[in-house]
């Protein structure tokens, strides 16, 4: 098991490679970042120049790439263009954990900036994700328990329109519902921007009544989505024999629904939510976006308008590295609920 | 296409006689029994219809045309869906920004196909180095969530695309450049599957056969072995047209699609929840258009998926 997680690792190590080239060539292609960075203020061209020796934006495209992977502390740069350098580099690169400093942002370390946003994104991912699982398995073994009943029907319906549906349309649908129609009633309402109230301040309660709403339209969509999978998957496991045998046996039909039948069910499951995991690290932009709630998707979408190659490409490798994690974490969960499978 | 064997209709009296209806009957019996396909069709249709039928009232230059004295107008009888932030007709602007969505769905898919069936089937024919080298590709463009791709490539060729000119209208370069992204950025499923279908289907013994009496390879992926792979290949080309207009309306919500004067459901979207409250009709209309067209595709998806699944029996 040990040797099959180092060689994995090990496998890792040239994809994340490729991906970082890739989405490398594609950021510094994508626009000068030198032309936002000095507001409404005209910038003089001399000092464009000098800046953009300073950031090496006027060597080659593969040379950056190797600046921004190892670092350019072991050379020098040269900064008034007379062929020799003058001042050396500051970078210690990627590989050093030194992801380079905000263009955007001046002087601010992309990392920090980074991770000021995580815990923002972390705090609306992690309960969407357990409410997602805890309301699909249910949904899911309910409509299976009941196959072709009317109430699987209308949950199978329900589910496949559900799934269908974009989240900026229940996003708004659900702000237009709760927030504004909420208020001209009379009832109380929910707040639909940002992450607290600037005038109450961050408290518990102002934090928790924000994500409501977020967490609401991420979730909708995706548990349609999910307990179609659980269904599926349970309707396939109570007809095996092995679930005829524990009824056999004479054990209690909860034990072999809930025992038996549900972990092989659930298989599935932990396959489609081990590759989600990282997309929510992401945060979903969209929601992000429409609820101005602070975290690591806006952030993106900020900054990768503004060509901040330092940040967007900090958050893609984060977001890259997770995935190659999260997939190797499922095979490994895989493996745990399933006895036929060995990894050697 | 493939082998008819469980599709066979054994005549009842006893003789032998075989009545064997072709695959493409079979799959449309199969079909127009399905009433949630059926259903997605007709929704479709009526979509294209709205769409096309539309341009008979409006011309683009009303969908186009702005009077900032009718700002965000609610909806009345000279603009039924009423007006958004600069004063242009709702209604016009949701048929002509219907047919470009719909079209870079279209187009959009046409590109992801060709380039998934292409990476899958080198992959899957010549194995090999061939093989890792597209597959260590397809897995590192698997690696980054697709909206972040999407948006790093939209800014990557924003502008880069001059306006150009078809059928007498002008379409902003923008939708060259969606309909690229968006195929660029969607192939590695539909590549992965047709690589797993050429994997088993070359070691068959029709295509041993087709080798032994000297077929060049190209004639034994085209003629032999993609028309077996179909199946799959249709099916998830239908899903993605769903998928492809829902990613056009994302990253044209976010800012970054395609855009105006040319119109398109999700750019009509753009900033519209600073309006939830003063302009709901900005995105009720636009945002129900999505839905529905996405709500038909993905029934009539679900419907062909389930008529060519070789392993249904009647």
């Amino acid at each position: 098991m040990s040797r099959y997680i180092i060689r994995r690792l090990l496998q890792a190590i040239p994809l994340l490679i490729i991906v970082s080239v890739l989405l490398f060539a594609l950021m510094r292609a994508t626009g000068d970042p030198l032309a936002t960075l000095g507001g409404r203020r005209q910038v003089r061209s001399a000092d464009r120049e000098r800046l953009s020796r300073l950031l090496g934006l006027d060597k080659p495209i593969g040379l950056q790439y190797l600046y921004w992977l190892v670092g350019n502390d072991w050379t020098t740069i040269d900064t008034d263009g007379d062929g020799e350098g003058d001042t050396p580099g500051q970078l210690s690169g990627v590989l050093r954990g030194d992801f380079g400093t905000s263009l955007v942002s001046r002087g601010r370390p992309a990392m920090g900036i980074i991770l000021e946003r995580i815990p923002n994104t972390l705090i609306l991912m992690i309960p969407a994700e357990i409410i997602v699982i805890a309301f699909s398995l249910a949904v899911g073994v309910y409509s299976a328990l009941r196959q072709y009943s009317l109430s699987d029907q209308v949950i199978t319906a329900f589910s496949f329109v559900g799934y269908s549906l974009p989240i900026f349309f229940v996003a708004l649908v659900s702000m237009t519902l709760f927030a504004v129609k909420f208020r001209q009633w009379g009832w109380p309402y929910l707040p639909t921007v940002g992450m607290f109230d600037p005038q109450v301040g961050k408290t518990t309660s102002q934090v928790l009544q924000h994500m409501v709403l977020p967490i609401l339209s991420m979730t909708i969509i995706t548990i349609a989505g999910y307990s179609r999978f659980v269904r599926s998957s349970m309707l396939e496991v109570i007809h095996q024999d092995y679930i005829r045998t524990a009824r056999a046996k004479g054990l209690g039909e909860r034990t072999v629904i809930y025992l038996h039948a549900l972990k092989n069910a659930s298989l599935p499951l932990v396959t489609i939510v081990g590759l989600d995991i990282p997309f929510l690290l992401g945060g979903a932009i969209v929601t992000e976006s429409i609820f101005g709630w602070p975290g690591m998707g806006r952030l993106f979408l900020d900054h990768v308008t503004r060509a901040d190659t330092p940040v967007v490409m900090g958050i893609l490798m984060i977001i890259s590295v997770a995935v190659v994690l999260s997939q190797l974490v499922t095979d490994m969960v895989y493996a745990l609920l399933d006895p036929r499978i060995r990894y050697t | 296409m493939g082998v008819a064997g469980p599709n066979a209709v054994v005549d009842v009296t006893g003789q032998n006689q075989y009545q064997t209806l072709s695959w493409r009957r079979i799959v449309w019996r199969r079909f127009r029994r399905h009433r949630m396909a059926m259903a997605g069709a007709i929704l479709l249709i009526l979509m294209i219809l709205y769409t096309l039928g539309g341009t008979l009232f409006f011309t683009e230059a009303d969908a186009n045309f702005n009077d900032t004295t009718k700002m965000l107008q609610p909806p009345s009888l000279e603009h039924p869906f009423g007006t958004d932030t600069v004063g242009r007709d709702i209604l016009a602007r949701t048929i002509y920004g219907g047919q470009i969505s719909l079209m870079i769905g279209l187009s959009a898919v046409i590109v992801e196909t060709v380039v998934g069936v292409l990476v899958g089937a080198l992959a899957g024919y010549y194995g090999g180095w061939i093989d890792s080298l597209l597959m260590r590709f397809t897995e590192a463009m698997f690696t980054v969530p697709q909206l972040f791709l999407l948006l790093v490539m939209a800014r990557f060729f924003s502008g880069k695309v001059p306006e150009l000119q078809l059928l007498g209208r002008t379409f902003s370069g923008s939708v060259v450049v969606i309909v690229g992204i968006i195929g660029l950025t969607s192939w590695m499923y539909l590549a992965r599957i047709v690589r797993a279908d050429f994997l088993s289907l070359k070691e068959r013994e029709f295509i041993h056969a087709a080798h032994v009496i000297g077929t060049p390879n190209l004639a034994v992926i085209v003629r032999h072995i993609l028309p077996n792979t179909m199946a799959p290949i249709i099916v998830s080309a239908t899903l993605s047209v769903a998928s492809a207009i829902l990613s056009e309306a994302y990253i044209s919500f976010l800012g970054l699609g395609v855009q105006p004067p040319t119109a398109t459901w999700g750019n009509m979207l753009d900033r519209a929840y600073n309006y939830v409250e003063s302009a709901p009709w900005m995105w009720v209309f636009p945002g129900s258009l999505i839905v529905l067209t996405v709500l038909g595709i993905n029934f009539l998806g679900d419907g062909l998926r389930d008529a060519l699944d070789p392993t249904t029996v009647d």
